[in-house]
């Protein structure tokens, strides 16, 4: 190997990494807060590059049709819950939230985005649709089980990618996609040539993950965020809600999902079922961090795609297999530096 | 008559299967072969999740490494596959153990992750290896034989696979009786229990982990014998989600709902396809969307799984079991003489941050004598109490135990020495029976592990300790009640099951953390004469109480603890006089 293809090699890694950047820190997030492992996470990526494809190509995404199934779920849940305890100011709040908002985005992506609409206009779109879609998955799934033990939820997450996959396959076919993304001649860095490509991810994880940041250290809603995840009873005495800090959670999640494929979409093809993978890579990116420490992870999921981009050079094969038993030295680490207690199923 | 018959229902069902495979068509026979090694499988689950509160997303790799190992040993290497059969347990057995050392310390969902990872792993690792056949996988595997003759047709296959179902099943169930099997079951609720009362919780862990893996290899061994090729796709993570969902569709807490599971979910999984193919065409998985749906409805509505439906309908046509004839054991240590002490501390500090919990505590206990301990809520009682039993490690002080000084306190190693507490909010295992609940107190006295339980060669010291779990229960007076489920009882009566529990750890000390919190009056009497009689015997016993009459009545001395220091120390008319502890309680300005 030269030091020509080890670089290049590097930049892919690290562009990789970028993305498993935005993965794991978005797990940890959903996980600090609702102590969900939002495996479903990886699937919201693909979906994001699937619509994307399908308004290039001047079809409906299906997407439109997963959101409005979804949220009339969701809507008919809460409707029902609300109206058995006889709250209005829920109802309306309900109407809205899975019913005029899911509807609009549909209806704009319907109507609003011909064929040869602006690239940025279908990606915004685009965001907006799978945005939509991850409150309604945890209004269905995950808050009626909120109070369960980070199993049961693990459990649940795991049944939710399978019935993600199914629909995924129904609404978007067996094909694979790629998306269009930053194009134009490469950028030269410290001698290096650096394709626009890599160098838009890289730049948009670091802006993403910069406006988390300041999301969870300064503005209100942030920071009730991660007091409910410190302490979910202390949190709830105070008057912030678990299950409004769990929806939050969960569009934070869906936001960062529909801009990782975005990111992602123009550097492989994605099928219905490729999330999957990708975020499992994110996670393990994540678990070097033990699932609470943000620059950890970070540092965690650059390894991984620096991983995975040699081991795809030397044994394309086995690429995914050593990214996946990397978990074991790490999870040996980790539980050497710090072992937890065990908490029981129940 | 139902009762007779429910007690013989595992064996009609045996015959049952076994004349049923004789008359049904192939097909069938086929189809109820495979609904029984995914039976094994989940039995191995159950074990693990429904017990031991462990998930496994790579249960179906374990199955595969199994198939694999065996059908490699016999094809490429021509052996018999009964060597193949010891190959694949024992390989399995140490991959689990590794993935088991590395996870089981650390919260559960990482070992969740990890078995996911590793059932990824596999699949992608055996698709892609020359040696395996890549995804096309190995023929030519032979049967089993046994004697001399080739199991080679459905019925006999079936005939194969029957009995190795009842062996796990009764295996597992044996397990589930035994001494490990009692801590097994403490585990759902956490490490505390087994813990305190002498038993290594992660060992425990790691055991369940690794049975679950071999049970599952032993699946794998007959599935590639009896269907004679294999390819990765029955190993892959699907699968291993599939055999999860049966186990907690059934009931993870329970062998049996392994068995309803599994047949449930093949059915319905089959049906559902056959269902769905004509409304939304044959390259839709609808299934799976129905499939995943379920699964959250059942996780909502019913979490432990079918199988606690049915066993409340069974249940009330239960014969009582019998009754276990008491021993009493005779203690195994030298019991201090009355008046010696038995805990010393001078000094003992505990912070958190820079909140100081615990204060240069010191105090004695003696043989034969009752230390009541009084303070206000969060006088540092129970943390006290905690940096004793080995719940948490003192930040200064020294602690001596019977005259030994005490570096590092951990609950197992005092239990061994011959402590022994109970909670203030009941630590008890809720799915138990009451004697089965005190027996767990005995660990540390028995000696027979999981091959003794497994090969039936603890049924003396089951008698032993059983029997000493009921005679405890007699002297507490729960003893006509000793096989209901702990979680029936009052609030009240679970504090009583816990001295119990705590006593028959034979124990020179206890900690009775508020054992009196919700007796009625007549029942705190009896606790009292229970107090008297235990320090007649000349233990030694530390009482925290609210209750002021009542720790006046008992205690030889007080000690009166406010703000983690301790503001009295003696004689109990001394400290009632003292007015230190009067400012305390009753808030006269100094």
């Amino acid at each position: 190997m030269t030091a020509d293809i080890a670089a290049i090699l590097l930049q892919d890694g690290i562009a990789n990494g970028a993305i498993y950047i935005l993965l794991a820190t978005v797990l940890v997030l959903v996980f600090t807060v609702t102590r969900v492992i939002f495996v479903p996470q990886g699937d919201l990526v693909a979906f994001t590059a699937l619509t994307l494809a399908a308004f290039d190509a001047g079809t409906i995404p299906g997407t439109v049709w997963i959101l409005l199934f979804g949220a009339a779920i969701a809507l008919s849940l809460e409707m029902l819950e609300a109206v058995a305890r006889r709250d209005r100011a829920r109802c309306v709040r309900s109407i809205i939230q899975f019913g005029v908002v899911p509807v609009a985005v549909a209806l704009l992506a319907v109507l609003l985005v011909p064929k040869d609409a602006p690239l940025l206009w279908k990606m915004a779109v685009t965001c907006a649709l799978v945005t939509c879609i991850s409150p309604v998955i945890y209004r269905i799934v995950f808050q009626p089980i909120a109070s369960a033990s980070p199993l049961v939820l693990l459990i649940a997450a795991i049944a939710t990618h399978l019935g993600m996959n199914s629909i995924g396959l129904q609404v978007f076919g067996a094909e694979g996609v790629r998306t269009q993304g930053f194009s134009g001649p490469p950028l030269s860095f410290a001698g290096q040539l650096i394709s626009q490509q890599v160098a838009g991810v890289v730049a948009s994880s670091i802006v993403l993950v910069f406006v988390l940041y300041l999301f969870f250290h300064r503005s209100l809603r942030g920071r009730a965020l991660l007091a409910a995840a410190y302490n979910r009873r202390g949190a709830e005495i105070v008057g912030i809600s678990a299950a409004a800090a769990g929806r939050t959670a969960f569009i934070v999640a869906g936001l960062v999902g529909a801009v990782s494929g975005l990111l992602v979409g123009p550097m492989t093809t994605l099928y219905y079922d490729s999330g999957f993978i990708l975020g499992l890579k994110g996670f393990v990116g994540a678990i070097v961090g033990g699932l609470a420490i943000y620059p950890l992870a970070a540092a965690g999921a650059v390894l991984v795609g620096a991983v995975e981009s040699f081991a795809s050079f030397w044994a394309s094969a086995y690429r995914d297999i050593i990214v996946f038993m990397l978990i074991i030295p790490i999870l040996f680490w980790r539980s050497v530096v710090n072992p937890h207690a065990e908490d029981g199923i129940e | 008559m139902i009762g007779r018959l429910l007690a013989l229902a595992p064996f009609i069902a045996v015959a049952v299967a076994a004349l049923a495979s004789l008359v049904l068509p192939a097909y069938q026979v086929s189809v109820a072969t495979y609904v029984m090694i995914a039976s094994i499988v989940c039995t191995g689950l159950v074990l693990m999740t429904g017990i031991a509160g462990m998930v496994s997303f790579g249960q179906a790799a374990f199955v595969g490494f199994g198939a694999y190992t065996s059908a490699c040993m016999s094809t490429q290497f021509g052996l018999s596959p009964w060597l193949g059969l010891a190959g694949a347990t024992i390989g399995a057995a140490a991959t689990a153990a590794l993935i088991g050392v590395v996870t089981v310390r650390m919260s559960g969902h990482y070992l969740a992750l990890a078995t996911l990872c590793f059932g990824i792993s596999f699949y992608f690792g055996i698709g892609n290896a020359d040696a395996f056949g890549r995804f096309n996988g190995m023929t030519g595997i032979p049967p089993v034989t046994v004697g001399g003759f080739e199991l080679r047709s459905e019925r006999q296959a079936f005939g194969l696979v029957l009995v190795a179902l009842v062996l796990s099943v009764a295996w597992c169930r044996r397990l589930l009786a035994s001494r490990c099997g009692r801590v097994l079951r403490s585990l759902r609720t956490g490490s505390t229990i087994a813990e305190t009362f002498g038993a290594n919780a992660q060992r425990h862990r790691l055991l369940a982990f690794v049975a679950a893996a071999v049970v599952a290899a032993l699946a794998g061994w007959l599935y590639a014998h009896v269907q004679r090729f294999i390819n990765p796709t029955p190993f892959g993570l699907n699968a291993s989600i599939d055999y999860l969902f049966m186990t907690v569709i059934g009931g993870s807490g329970q062998v049996w709902g392994a068995l309803v599971g599994a047949g449930l979910v093949t059915v319905i999984k089959h049906e559902l396809q056959d269902l769905l193919r004509p409304v939304f065409g044959a390259t839709a998985r609808f299934e799976l969307l129905v499939f995943a749906a379920l699964m959250i409805i059942v996780l909502h509505k019913a979490r432990k799984g079918l199988w606690p439906f049915l066993q409340q309908v069974v249940a009330s046509h239960m014969p009582p079991r019998a009754p276990v004839a008491p021993v009493t054991l005779t203690s195994r240590r030298g019991r201090p003489d009355q008046g010696l002490p038995v805990l010393t501390a001078i000094g003992l500090r505990r912070m958190f941050g820079g909140l100081v919990a615990v204060d240069d505590v010191s105090f004695d206990v003696r043989s034969g004598e009752i230390l009541g301990v009084l303070g206000p809520n969060g006088a540092g009682k129970s943390t006290l109490f905690n940096l004793i039993s080995g719940g948490l490690q003192r930040s200064g002080g020294e602690l001596s135990f019977l005259g030994a000084p005490l570096a590092r306190v951990s609950a197992r190693d005092m239990c061994v020495r011959g402590l022994s507490r109970t909670f203030q909010h009941a630590a008890l295992v809720p799915e138990m029976s009451l004697i089965e609940n005190v027996a767990i107190g005995a660990t540390h006295l028995g000696r027979c592990g999981i091959v003794a339980a497994s090969l039936g060669l603890d049924a003396r010291e089951e008698r032993q300790l059983l029997g000493w779990a009921q005679h405890l229960l007699d002297r507490v007076g729960l003893g006509d009640r000793a096989w209901e489920l702990a979680g029936t009882l009052s609030l009240g009566h679970q504090r009583i099951l816990e001295i119990a529990r705590a006593l028959a750890a034979d124990p020179v000390l206890v900690l009775l953390d508020e054992p009196a919190a919700g007796l009625r009056a007549n029942e705190k009497t009896l606790l009292a004469e229970l107090l008297v009689r235990l320090r007649a015997e000349g233990l030694a016993i530390v009482l925290v109480e609210h209750d002021m009459e009542f720790v006046f009545r008992l205690a030889d001395r007080l000690m009166v603890m406010n703000f983690g220091r301790r503001i009295a120390f003696g004689d109990p008319e001394e400290v009632r006089a003292d007015t230190g502890v009067q400012e305390a309680y009753l808030g006269v300005a100094a």
